[in-house]
């Protein structure tokens, strides 16, 4: 089922040295299994179930240089760390490497610990030693087990137990153009602890044109009662192939929300993999992938209840345009025992050219009872009947696309509490729009 | 202003209209009335240039241009008005910004400058006074949640703010309450002028007693089949549209 190990990507990655020895038995052992797990496993071809709709074939056939060694002196304009409604701790990789000098480090509020992994290594790795020392056993997992290979960065994120953050922490990862098309990776770990409060900003931005590939997983835990609000927003360059996973686990009467824009990138693919452990914790998901030109942008959303009373909410809507394609897996699984809980999810999708694709698959598996779960999803195209309406108050047809789909997409943002953010997402995704200059002024 | 001949259109293949004829001068208000299914809508819908509404036969001219040549939107621009029989919920599409978008596009179309936010506001302002509409409806989508009251008080308020020169009223007296009705009807009085023209497409004769019809004509299987003043508004409400057209061959209708 694996591409030959002579693939040109996995020759170039696994002709690159060892990351240097953490000084962690545990952690360089982690990474020489996973590195092995690559080697023999290679990349999943499209028989693999949740790559069905995402071939690797011509990614697999491109090499990329590993490490940036003038990361640290890469120019980037201040401009694309700022955001409305975004003012306070920020952490910042470029190309993988932690950058102090962008980063907003000083005066961490109290209860708040925000480093980059590669100082938190050097001091105790003990309390990371759950997440990090993980053996990916999939095929599926080609992409976990290159980033626990070769990771050497990201983000350790704790909120102490009773600690409410007022300001959100920014987290932002910008690829930047090099010489070669590299391979870069980020691991992070986020804690929230018991009834802690958390807004989150993670960010993946472009600074100039390339075409790296870069890997992300990460791990999320929310304690007991505590609440993150967590928006990612996607502008990586357009030729940028970045693979992610995020893990979340949601303790009792945890409540996390996630909004996420994937707007960038050539090929981009999202697992989202949330497990509700504990009684009455809540997940609300939101999110916006909107492919245009040759774009490929994957969401695969898998969704555990696995205690009582638990609730997830989720609206995902896709716009693809031009020759782009969208693919969209929404998993719900209600697991034995987890009696009382209401899972709902819909996916709505716009295909604005002919030559457009998305392929959506809501998927439910219920094991419990007394459950409440409702899923859907559309793909389409605008209505007649609300086109005709505007224009016939004078708004002309391209304009009154424009408008439809901005208001389609924009939906997902109707409950990000952030005003000043969600207007300013809101303005990215209308812009995003092949009719964007067409929008009524 | 308005001349429709021998107008033929069909829908999904079937023939709707068959062969319609009426005049309407500038000033006038014309109440069309008729049985159900008779072609009403239809009418409204190939008059505002609805995609579908296929013509097959006959034209239609509008300040002596062929209105039928138009765009919908380039319809609008110049002038007409269609209040729909079924307002349309457009979910994230505020109510002030779609007004303020579809008022600047006529206006640019016109060669009129555009009205910026603090102009639009004080002219919706006004507006609002006359139709008795609060605020709060502005600040929501497009007719989404809005009772069916409030759609069609929603529609006449558009028309206030578009300032139509023919404006086409598909029932918008349907499912109004009594005291919704004459604020409508007051609503439409108040635009009423020497240049301006009203299709009032109606079940009842209610309306009229508020809004009065220089003509009442009565549409019937896709033809006017009677026309006559106001009276004729009065002599339906007893009899019902039996022997009504009785002169047409293919006029009667049930
Ligand atoms: N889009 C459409 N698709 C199919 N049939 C249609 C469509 N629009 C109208 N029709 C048909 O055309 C006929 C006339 O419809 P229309 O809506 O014009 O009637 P009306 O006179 O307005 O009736 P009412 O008084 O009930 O509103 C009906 O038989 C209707 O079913
Ligand atoms: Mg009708």
């Amino acid at each position: 089922m694996s591409q030959p190990a002579s693939s040109p990507l996995l020759a170039s990655l696994l002709d690159a040295p060892l990351p240097p020895s953490s000084g962690v038995a545990w952690l360089d052992a982690a990474r020489r299994e996973n590195r092995a797990s690559f080697a023999a496993g290679g990349l999943p071809d499209t028989r693999v179930e949740a790559w069905k709709y995402t071939p690797l074939r011509a990614l697999g056939q491109r090499p990329f240089a590993s490490g940036d060694a003038a990361a640290g002196a890469r120019a980037v304009d201040p401009s694309i760390l700022a955001l409305p409604g975004v003012d306070g701790p920020r952490l910042v990789f470029v190309n993988g490497v932690f950058r102090a000098d962008l980063s907003a480090l000083d005066a961490l509020p109290a209860g708040l610990t925000l480093q980059p992994l590669s100082q938190a290594l050097e001091g105790d790795a003990q309390p990371l030693r759950f997440a990090l020392s993980r053996h990916y056993r999939e095929i599926g997992d080609a992409f976990a087990r290159i980033n626990a290979a070769s990771a050497v960065d990201g983000v350790v994120l704790r909120v102490a137990a009773g600690t409410r953050l007022a300001v959100p922490v920014q987290l932002v990862f910008v690829g930047a153009a090099a010489e070669a098309d590299l391979a870069w990776h980020a691991r992070n770990v986020i804690e929230l602890g018991e009834g802690a409060g958390l807004t989150l900003i993670e960010q993946h931005a472009a600074s100039g044109e390339q075409a790296h590939l870069a890997t992300l997983v990460g791990d999320i835990e929310v304690g007991e009662g505590a609440r993150l609000q967590h928006v990612v927003l996607q502008d990586a360059a357009v030729g940028a192939s970045l693979v992610r996973r995020s893990s979340l686990r949601l303790h009792a009467r945890a409540q996390a929300g996630l909004h996420v824009l994937e707007l960038g990138g050539a090929l981009v693919r999202h697992d989202i993999r949330a497990e509700l452990v504990g009684d009455d914790a809540r997940l609300d998901t939101r999110g916006v992938f909107m492919p245009h030109g040759r774009q490929h942008i994957d969401t695969q959303l898998a969704i555990r209840h696995q205690a009582l009373n638990t609730v997830s909410s989720s609206n995902w809507r896709g716009v693809a345009s031009d020759r782009a394609r969208g693919v969209f897996r929404g998993a719900i699984v209600v697991a034995p025992g987890a009696d009382g809980s209401d899972a709902s999810l819909g996916n709505k999708n716009l295909l604005l050219s002919p030559g457009a694709e998305i392929d959506t698959k809501p998927e439910l598996e219920i094991y419990a009872d007394e459950v409440k779960a409702a899923h859907g999803a559309t793909v389409g195209q605008l209505d007649e009947r609300a086109l005709f309406y505007l224009r016939s108050r004078g708004i002309a047809l391209a304009p009154a696309r424009a408008l439809l789909t901005g208001a389609f997409c924009r939906a997902v943002l109707d409950d990000l509490p952030n005003e000043a953010l969600r207007d300013h997402l809101a303005a990215l995704l209308i812009a995003q729009l092949p009719m964007a200059a067409e929008q009524p002024s | 202003m308005l001349k429709i001949e021998n107008l033929h259109a069909r829908v999904e293949g079937r023939e709707i209209l068959k062969g319609l004829s009426l005049s309407v001068d500038a000033g006038e208000v014309h109440a069309i009335m008729g049985p159900n299914g008779a072609g009403k809508s239809t009418l409204g819908n190939v008059l505002a240039g609805r995609d579908g509404y296929e013509v097959t036969a006959g034209s239609v001219t509008y300040n002596d241009i062929d209105l039928l040549s138009l765009a919908p939107e380039a319809r609008a621009a110049a002038g007409v008005f269609l209040a729909f029989q079924y307002p349309v919920e457009i979910p994230g599409v505020n109510n002030t910004y779609f007004l303020r978008a579809a008022l600047n596009a006529q206006r640019k179309v016109r060669g009129e400058s555009e009205l910026d936010s603090m102009q639009f506001l004080k002219l919706v302002r006004e507006k609002l006074k006359v139709m008795h509409i609060s605020d709060e409806l502005l600040h929501r989508a497009v007719n989404a949640g809005f009772s069916g009251g409030e759609k069609k008080r929603n529609e006449i308020f558009q028309m206030a703010v578009l300032q139509p020169q023919l404006a086409i009223l598909d029932e918008t007296d349907s499912g109004l309450d009594i005291d919704a009705l004459k604020q409508v009807a007051e609503g439409v009085n108040a635009l009423r002028s020497p240049a301006r023209s009203f299709l009032m497409i109606t079940h009842y004769q209610r309306l009229l007693d508020y809004v009065v019809p220089d003509f009442v004509h009565v549409l019937a299987d896709g033809r006017i089949v009677e026309s006559g003043d106001k009276s004729l508004a009065l002599k339906l409400e007893e009899h019902g549209y039996a022997g009504i057209g009785e002169s047409h061959p293919a006029g009667a209708a049930a």
